[in-house]
């Protein structure tokens, strides 16, 4: 995919300068580009320094465990499917947590354990269970709380306001993460494995 | 006061989650350093994806591709209320997180991070995760070969994801 993307990007871009004559910026523009993703890397070092360390105190402050009891009921409904003493569940509600303080390194870690788990009670191994799309409906949409790199961004394009996109960002992410387990519903239900598993209700 | 709820986010939880930590009797400026060690190895392992992608956007800007694709498309955008410059950022960000955030810096070059355009990309750049890279990951983790409707949930919520950004945007800084 990004190998198309990036082939239609460069050559349309050297068609269209050949055709117009705008060789020489072009020329400028390569060099231009690659100095700006030395420097935009940079410039992200001191907030994704700064950042991850404080996400480390987070969850040796034992965060992810202290909302676990608030997501327990969301999970139990999202995943009808998993038995509620199954160390899948557990797994479920950590990375659930983690995701829900924007704890993205550590959610990571224990998504793909809950996969792990999930994949044990999957009787189809190499096709995904109905649990598996529910945990990637709720990891790919990512509930984001502090947008951290963006602000850093921000911050290094001398923004006045460099968090001001905090609470649209919430927004936009509490509205696409809610359209998400909308959609993993629907398609549950219209792409219903034919033989009836144990667990579903219908 | 919207812009002051946003301003106070980062400073806010911060303060509590050091608080916790104390209370919870974590060594908490061992664990910062600890925490923080991977910060320089996690912002240079972008460069290549940043070169790669800003070199590519870079020639198509300057070569008056990318002002012929917003030409050609400006009258359906406007008539969806879709500014056409952002919609490279919403196109690539469900595919790689790296290459979007070198359009967004592109952005903030040309318009600024405080322009309408700015803040809808900043929106639209960290309100979601990278869908197709998740979906990889997640699935590769365990050898599934059939992600069965996953992807279209993704895809789809990826789109909804654009759309609520530049609504929020809108609503709540307005343009």
């Amino acid at each position: 995919m990004l190998n198309i993307i990036w082939f239609t990007l460069m050559m349309s871009g050297l068609i269209v300068a050949f055709a117009t004559g705008h060789v020489a910026q072009v020329t400028n523009g390569l060099w231009d580009g690659a100095k700006s993703g030395v420097e935009v890397a940079i410039g992200l070092v001191s907030i994704i320094t700064f950042w991850l360390g404080i996400m480390k105190i987070a969850e040796s402050a034992g965060l992810i465990e202290g909302l676990s009891k608030l997501v327990k009921p969301i999970a139990k409904w999202l995943f009808p499917s998993v038995p509620e003493s199954h160390p899948a569940m557990g797994a479920i509600i950590a990375n659930m947590s983690a995701n829900l303080l924007g704890l993205g390194n550590a959610a990571t870690p224990l998504g793909l354990k809950a996969m792990e788990e999930l994949q044990k009670l999957n009787p189809t191994k190499d096709m995904a269970s109905d649990a598996m799309c529910t945990l990637l409906a709720l990891n790919t949409a990512s509930l984001t709380i502090i947008p951290a790199t963006m602000i850093g961004l921000r911050a290094e394009f001398h923004s006045k306001n460099p968090a001001d996109i905090v609470l649209p960002t919430l927004l936009a992410t509490a509205i696409a993460t809610t359209a998400a387990i909308i959609l993993d519903r629907f398609y549950r239900h219209r792409h219903q494995v034919i033989k009836p598993c144990p667990g579903s209700s219908q | 006061m919207i812009a002051e709820i946003s301003s106070f986010a980062l400073p806010l939880s911060l303060a509590m989650i050091l608080v916790v930590a104390v209370i919870r009797r974590v060594p908490l400026y061992e664990t910062f350093v600890l925490g923080a060690k991977d910060g320089f190895q996690t912002a240079i392992s972008l460069i290549p994806n940043l070169i790669g992608m800003m070199v590519a956007v870079s020639v198509f800007r300057t070569s008056g591709a990318l002002n012929l694709v917003i030409h050609a498309l400006s009258p359906i955008f406007h008539y969806l209320r879709f500014p056409p410059e952002l919609l490279p950022i919403a196109l690539l960000r469900p595919i790689s997180g790296a290459s979007s955030l070198a359009l967004v810096t592109d952005l903030f070059k040309h318009h600024g991070p405080d322009s309408f355009l700015g803040k809808i990309a900043s929106t639209m750049q960290g309100s979601t995760d990278t869908t197709l890279y998740v979906l990889t990951v997640y699935f590769g983790s365990v050898g599934i070969k059939n992600p069965r409707y996953a992807v279209k949930v993704g895809l789809w919520s990826d789109l909804i994801s654009v759309i609520a950004s530049v609504f929020a945007v809108y609503l709540i800084i307005g343009k």
